[in-house]
């Protein structure tokens, strides 16, 4: 052959699971030296492609090619000899073994382990110096960062030999700086010849790190393209199947009277860290006012404060009538009653019960409202009633109230959670994180609910660490930075490198 | 109280804590591997009984042994189907076994031998008789190492040492070879081992065998060792006192020798009230002693003696993520 074989080239790739087609006559070449992205939305089938690729499942239908030879991939094992390395969106590492126990699992030379450990470390002190990822072989990798741990996880595919390597949705547990490290790592592998597969739904990683992009809706490979020919835009029409707004549409807001008026608010967590110290902010009605900074820096404390699971000393009143902050009324019933809805950042932990069903899920918090009760019981048709018709108007999908919350995707439970609390029509709606872990499609709608509920007048905090997003939402932005705001801007007159450095405790 | 007293004690501490020994290493094969194991009772008596009928029919101890194995080795497989290839409850296999050998060996006994639900009792060929192991008479007179050896050390049956070289070979196994890193690896997290190529499966499978073998030599002590013959639930517990021992012991071998110990000379002292009058002056209920291990398992669970930490993955099926 005259032009060099594809590093890996799937021929009509089909799989079904019962009757979801997850994986629709899916074709791509992938050429060596290449960082080839694949993006799609939850749910697309990207991970159900790179798990036949890597042995997880039988393809029903479908050929591959690894380096132009037709290659069977029936378990992990054979993928690994084929020269495919995998790195999992959740690491498959043994915490309590170090790092070169965790290299050589699986990959041991003899039954005994001395002589194994001893070649081992040689040969990943050399791949460290090669590729300049530098880990600590004798670390144990719960002591390890984020950061780490994915390195170990691709030393390990390298260690078995891998030229190519899959990493899935690699950047969802790095914060940004440990993922632009991460691409430069990637950078250095492509030089070294390695062919790279990233599975994202970011489209902004796609566009800096990768060379070509393939992008997959509902199961079906929607188009491949070179990174360069392409843009954002694009993209996230292949990906949606329709036009998307990468920015939110909104009129200039109109503030009326301030509704949440913040003064002192003081909070020490239990472990008597003082997380919160004394801040003032006012929120106005028919205005979303953003809270932007790096997590942990006292903003998630606020939230639960307001929305009545934590104590704290100040004053913050509601319509100009004070909240009570430690005392018996500081809980969410509470604050419910008062008019406050709360979407809260972890919505699996805070927002829903998992393993309860969507119908269940919309009645926490609401249960007691006239319209649930049946006597002494819960009228649970009511609710069921109630929760479809709200699923509707929320474009829940699947819009069935009996399914269990962990059944949705991210982008899903959000909406039943943003359903429930814009649904009671709240005088303030305070919103963590309303779009972590959720598809752009999804984004969009939120974005949209979340703007339509201030046009009605109403009260909005919202708090995000995305700074894209609170620039797009907010009308005006607060920065918080070691428990202290740092400053106020309208987010018509500020960009991202000014709040940045508020971000960084820089300036005032 | 005198040296031989002392002597004494320490040897039936030692003959109590071989079949704890021998079980609680059982289980740490199989715990370290992530399947949780309740039912080393129930396996300790299969093999109790089937040791000791076989050996009373053939008049062989060794098939005697051979049979309480496989006896053990049938019900740690049942756990496995229940438990790996089924993802069952891995508690509620456990209990179902344990009630499995507890109903089952009476009735194959009363079947077998029509003398109550025991075995008829065991002579010559059909027990483990002490070793005398050499030396041991021509070293007694030497003053306090002497009756040590010739006491404490020599004079126990082939399976009280069986048991002592189990501890690092346990050990070896577990921290020195391929085989022990991935056990130790399944307990963890059983996906690492998946993506690695390796049988999850295999793996939990080897490990379950490996306690069913372990289980059968102690089940096999009980009734041919340390007594002679089969009676009625004469496993007594020790296979739950075992497992007291495993947490105790913080999953790890050495510490399991030392833990068993423990409770082998609470269990010695249980039978020689007069030796604990004397040294504290006071009497102590025997049935005291008897709680000692489960109370201080409970306090060790309650985290003031360092932290026991099990396996992650512990007592959880594994199922392959998409």
């Amino acid at each position: 052959m005259a032009e060099t074989a594809p590093a890996i080239e799937l021929k009509g790739i089909s799989k079904a699971f019962g009757p979801v087609q997850a994986n629709k006559d899916i074709s791509i070449r992938v050429m060596p030296g290449t960082i080839h992205g694949i993006i799609g939305e939850n749910g697309a089938g990207k991970s159900t492609l790179m798990s036949i690729l890597y042995g997880f499942y039988k393809a029903d239908k479908g050929e591959i090619f690894i380096a132009g030879q037709k290659t069977e991939i029936p378990d992990s094992q054979a993928a690994i000899s084929a020269g495919i390395g995998m790195v999992f969106q959740h690491f498959k590492l043994v915490e309590n073994f170090t790092v070169l126990e965790n290299i050589i699992l699986g990959a041991e030379d003899g039954g005994l382990l001395r002589p194994s450990l001893a070649k081992a470390r040689k040969s990943l002190l050399e791949l460290e110096q090669e590729y300049g990822l530098n880990v600590d072989p004798d670390a144990v990798i719960e002591d390890l960062g984020v950061g780490m741990q994915q390195r170990v996880e691709i030393l390990k595919a390298l260690y078995r030999k891998a030229d190519i390597l899959i990493l899935d949705e690699p950047t969802g547990v790095l914060t940004p700086a440990e993922a632009d490290q991460l691409f430069r790592i990637l950078d250095r592998l492509r030089e070294e010849g390695k062919t790279i597969i990233l599975i994202t739904h970011k489209l902004r990683e796609i566009m800096e790190a990768t060379d070509t992009v393939s992008v997959m809706r509902r199961g079906e490979m929607t188009a491949t393209v070179k990174t360069s020919d392409t843009s954002p835009a694009e993209l996230a029409e292949l990906m949606v199947g329709r036009k998307v707004l990468l920015r939110v549409d909104k009129k200039p807001a109109t503030p009326g009277d301030v509704v949440l008026d913040i003064k002192g608010l003081r909070v020490v967590d239990e472990q008597k860290v003082e997380r919160v110290k004394g801040i003032d902010l006012q929120v106005r009605a028919g205005e979303i006012v953003g809270i932007a900074g790096v997590a942990g820096n006292g903003q998630s404390e606020l939230l639960e404060v307001l929305g009545g699971y934590a104590k704290a000393t100040g004053s913050v009143s509601l319509n100009g009538e004070a909240l009570d902050l430690t005392g018996k009324e500081a809980d969410g019933r509470s604050r419910r009653k008062r008019g406050i809805g709360h979407v809260p950042e972890d919505r699996q932990r805070e927002g829903l019960i998992m393993d309860f069903s969507a119908w269940e899920n919309t009645a926490f918090g609401y249960h007691r409202s006239e319209a649930y009760q049946s006597g002494l019981l819960l009228n649970n048709a009511a609710i069921r009633d109630d929760t479809a018709g709200k699923m509707e108007r929320f474009d829940v999908r699947p819009p069935n109230p009996a399914l269990a919350a962990k059944s949705f995707s991210g982008g899903n439970q959000q909406k039943v959670v943003l359903a429930r609390e814009i649904e009671r029509n709240p005088e303030l709606l305070l919103v963590g994180q309303p779009t972590r872990g959720v598809d752009i499609g999804a984004i969009e709608f939120i974005h949209q609910q979340i703007v339509a509920l201030r046009d009605q007048g109403k009260a909005i905090l919202l708090v995000s660490v995305e700074l894209e997003e609170i620039l797009a939402l907010a009308d005006r932005v607060a920065v918080m930075f070691d428990g202290h705001i740092m400053g106020e801007r309208q987010s018509a007159e500020t960009d991202e490198k000014e709040l940045g450095l508020l971000m960084a405790g820089v300036g005032s | 109280m005198d040296f031989l007293t002392l002597i004494q004690l320490f040897d039936s501490t030692i003959r109590l804590a071989t079949p704890l020994l021998l079980a609680c290493l059982a289980g740490l094969f199989s715990e370290r591997a992530g399947i949780f194991d309740i039912g080393l009772e129930g396996k300790m008596l299969a093999a109790a009984f089937f040791s000791a009928a076989i050996a009373a029919i053939t008049g062989s101890v060794w098939l005697g042994l051979l049979a309480g194995m496989a006896a053990s080795v049938a019900l740690s497989l049942l756990h496995g189907v229940a438990s790996i290839t089924f993802r069952g409850n891995q508690l509620i296999s456990g209990v179902a076994i344990n009630f499995l050998a507890a109903g089952l060996t009476v009735l194959i006994a009363q079947d077998w031998f029509q003398q109550g639900g025991r075995t008829p009792s065991l002579m010559g060929g059909g027990r483990f008789e002490p070793i005398t192991l050499p030396f041991a008479e021509n070293l007694a007179a030497v003053p306090f190492l002497g009756p040590i050896y010739s006491e404490l050390i020599s004079g126990h049956s082939i399976l009280v040492y069986v048991a002592f070289a189990m501890v690092p070979l346990t050990w070896w196994i577990l921290f020195r070879t391929r085989f022990g890193l991935r056990l130790r690896a399944v307990g963890e997290n059983p996906a690492a081992v998946d993506t690695a190529g390796v049988s999850v499966v295999g793996l939990r499978y080897a490990a379950v065998l490996i306690c069913g073998i372990l289980c059968g030599i102690a089940g096999a002590y009980l009734s041919t060792a340390l007594q002679a013959g089969f009676v009625k639930d004469m496993s007594a517990g020790r296979g739950f006192i075992a497992l007291a021992a495993l947490i105790f012991a913080k999953w790890r071998p050495w510490y399991a020798l030392y833990a068993t110990l423990l409770f082998g000379l609470f269990g010695a002292l249980e039978t020689r009230p007069d030796v604990i009058q004397n040294i504290i002056g006071m009497k102590v209920q025997g049935q005291l002693l008897g709680a000692l291990p489960y109370i201080m398992t409970v306090i060790i669970l309650a985290g003031f003696v360092g932290k026991a930490v099990p396996p992650r993955a512990g007592g959880e099926p594994y199922v392959k993520e998409r």
